[in-house]
């Protein structure tokens, strides 16, 4: 019993350490003397990395999901002979939930792992030790752009996913299962809000990028330099950031339904 | 100015629970070459960081310039860092840029020189070490001692103060070992660099370092000038510079009684 407790504790202890760990890792990348020249083909170069590269699945994902949607939607609506509301049903569940909270899952398991991949990596090889040797912060050659570029990435590609789901549930809804285009985008566009829905949807994003890519990161830089170790700390940013998706989504919603 | 350029005082260092240094005393000369060797294990690249604030020791300190290195800001510690150098034993090239922008790295980082400039240096320090020819391979496709050789021109091409070399020797041919040797006495003599080689290569280090070291079971076992260092007929030093396989450095790492454990098989 004893020991149990003192298990409890050392756990407490240890997850206290890596937590104070990685907010000091995070203040480092974000607080810094911003050196714009430098800096921001390094940037480019990432957002090509981590945005760009991720844009083929996150289309096609998109794509699929709206077109399920409208397919389901479409069986439940024609129940109460209310299948002129498939538009707004897609859009909204698009906008308000499946764009966010997919993308980052998506983003977590193309992006997110690759980025603790790669800084384990370079963790184990030294390449990031010579670095230090070289004087040049790895934190802001290395870290710091694919920080910022993951923080940038999300939002887009959340509202590209947006864009190809309410496009999928078109497709489907009108193209093959012969619904009015004009009712379809009218109801659409009467029911979703502007800053109520697609602000909403992209804050949460934000929020989602932020949190993903510093788990990323943070889980990358402090890798243990073996395969082992790089394989372990892959696994956990895909399982850390998953989670941390879906309970800040439901923390961030609730917020929102409530009238923020 | 002090002509030590490095100060080692009671350095401890542990790692778990094994002693990796226990007490050593060490100083370097400026403008002198000095070689660190021991066996496998004893602790030389360990030694490298710690000069290099990599690892920070349990006790003692190490002097830079007078300068306490362990006890400086981030900010203060990588501005120290770029009079220095080190040459990983590994090589620890970036695998994602070519040879040529390896090289060219540290210039780009810490300096605003124009790319024909940048071209010129960089292709002067990769003719030194023989790879210019090999400047748009990416460090996937060379061999070991390729890549040990464009870290070397990479961390010669900063103008350190201070450069480390990390058995630099290690898998290069005699041909090759030959003219990196004249390069690190050049460099080391024309630059007015102050040099630390860590090395097996017992005789050849000797032939071109001023002063040895000797280190295993984590204190410093012997040192002088290289002719004394041959010598010297200290049980541990004179089994080390001729190779013998018994005597007072053990050549297993700790390990319990060899037959009983196979009998426990
Ligand atoms: N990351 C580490 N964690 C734990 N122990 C380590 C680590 N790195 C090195 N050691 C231990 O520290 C000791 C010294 O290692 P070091 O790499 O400094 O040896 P070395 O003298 O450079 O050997 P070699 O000539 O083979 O390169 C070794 O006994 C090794 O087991
Ligand atoms: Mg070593």
């Amino acid at each position: 019993m004893l020991e149990r407790i003192q298990r409890l504790g050392a756990f407490g202890l240890s997850f206290c350490e890596r937590l104070g760990v990685s907010a000091v890792l995070l203040a480092r990348v974000i607080v810094r003397r911003p050196r714009f020249v430098k800096a921001l083909p390094l940037l480019v170069e990432q957002l090509y990395m981590v945005g760009v590269l991720s844009l083929v699945i996150i289309v096609i994902s998109g794509l699929f999901i709206g077109m399920v949607l409208a397919l389901q939607g479409y069986n439940i609506l024609d129940k109460f002979g209310a299948t002129v509301q498939l538009g707004q049903l897609v859009a909204l569940s698009v906008v308000r939930e499946l764009g966010p909270v997919i993308t980052a899952l998506l983003f977590a398991g193309r992006a997110g792992s690759a980025l603790t991949a790669e800084l384990g990596l370079m963790q184990a090889t030294e390449q990031i030790s010579s670095m230090e040797m070289m004087a040049v912060d790895p934190l802001w050659r290395i870290v710091s752009p694919r920080f910022w570029a993951g923080l940038i990435s999300m939002p887009l590609l959340t509202v590209i996913f947006m864009i190809t789901a309410v496009y999928g549930g078109y497709l489907v809804g009108v193209g093959w299962l012969g619904l009015d285009p004009g009712q379809f985008w009218a109801n659409m566009q009467s029911s979703v809000d502007l800053h109520k829905d697609i602000m909403n949807g992209v804050i949460k994003s934000g929020v989602f990028g932020f949190v993903v890519t510093w788990i990323s990161v943070y889980q990358g830089y402090y890798a243990v330099p073996t395969s082992a170790g790089i394989a372990r700390a892959t696994t956990k940013t895909v399982v850390y950031s998953s989670l941390a998706i879906l309970g800040l989504d439901f923390i961030l919603t609730s917020f929102m339904l409530g009238g923020w | 100015m002090n002509d030590d350029i490095i100060k080692i005082n009671g350095l401890k260092f542990f790692r778990a629970d094994k002693v990796i240094f226990d007490g050593v005393d060490l100083n370097i000369k400026r403008g002198k070459i000095t070689a660190i060797m021991g066996p496998s294990g004893s602790g030389k690249t360990t030694l490298l960081k710690l000069i290099g604030a990599q690892l920070y020791p349990e006790q003692g300190g190490v002097l830079f310039n007078g300068i306490n290195i362990h006890k400086l800001s981030r900010k203060e510690l990588y501005k120290t860092r770029r009079s220095m150098g080190l040459m990983f034993q590994s090589g620890a090239l970036f695998t994602n840029l070519s040879v040529f922008e390896n090289v060219a790295f540290p210039l780009r980082e810490h300096t605003e020189l124009p790319e024909d400039m940048i071209r010129d240096l960089v292709l002067m320090q990769l003719e030194a070490v023989g790879l210019r020819g090999a400047r748009d391979l990416m460090p996937s496709e060379l061999s070991g001692g390729m890549a040990r050789r464009v870290a070397l021109a990479r961390t010669l091409i900063k103008d350190p103060k201070l450069m480390m070399y990390d058995e630099p020797f290690t898998g290069q041919d005699p041909i090759t070992m030959g003219v990196l040797m004249r390069l690190i006495k050049n460099a080391n003599d024309v630059l007015k660099l102050t040099s630390i080689i860590v090395s097996h290569d017992v005789a050849e280090t000797a032939s071109i370092a001023d002063y040895i070291y000797i280190i295993a079971n984590g204190k410093i076992v012997g040192h002088g000038e290289p002719d004394a260092v041959m010598q010297d007929n200290s049980p541990w030093v004179d089994q080390f510079v001729h190779g013998l396989p018994d005597g007072a450095m053990p050549f297993h790492y700790p390990a319990k009684n060899y037959y009983e454990d196979l009998l426990n098989a």
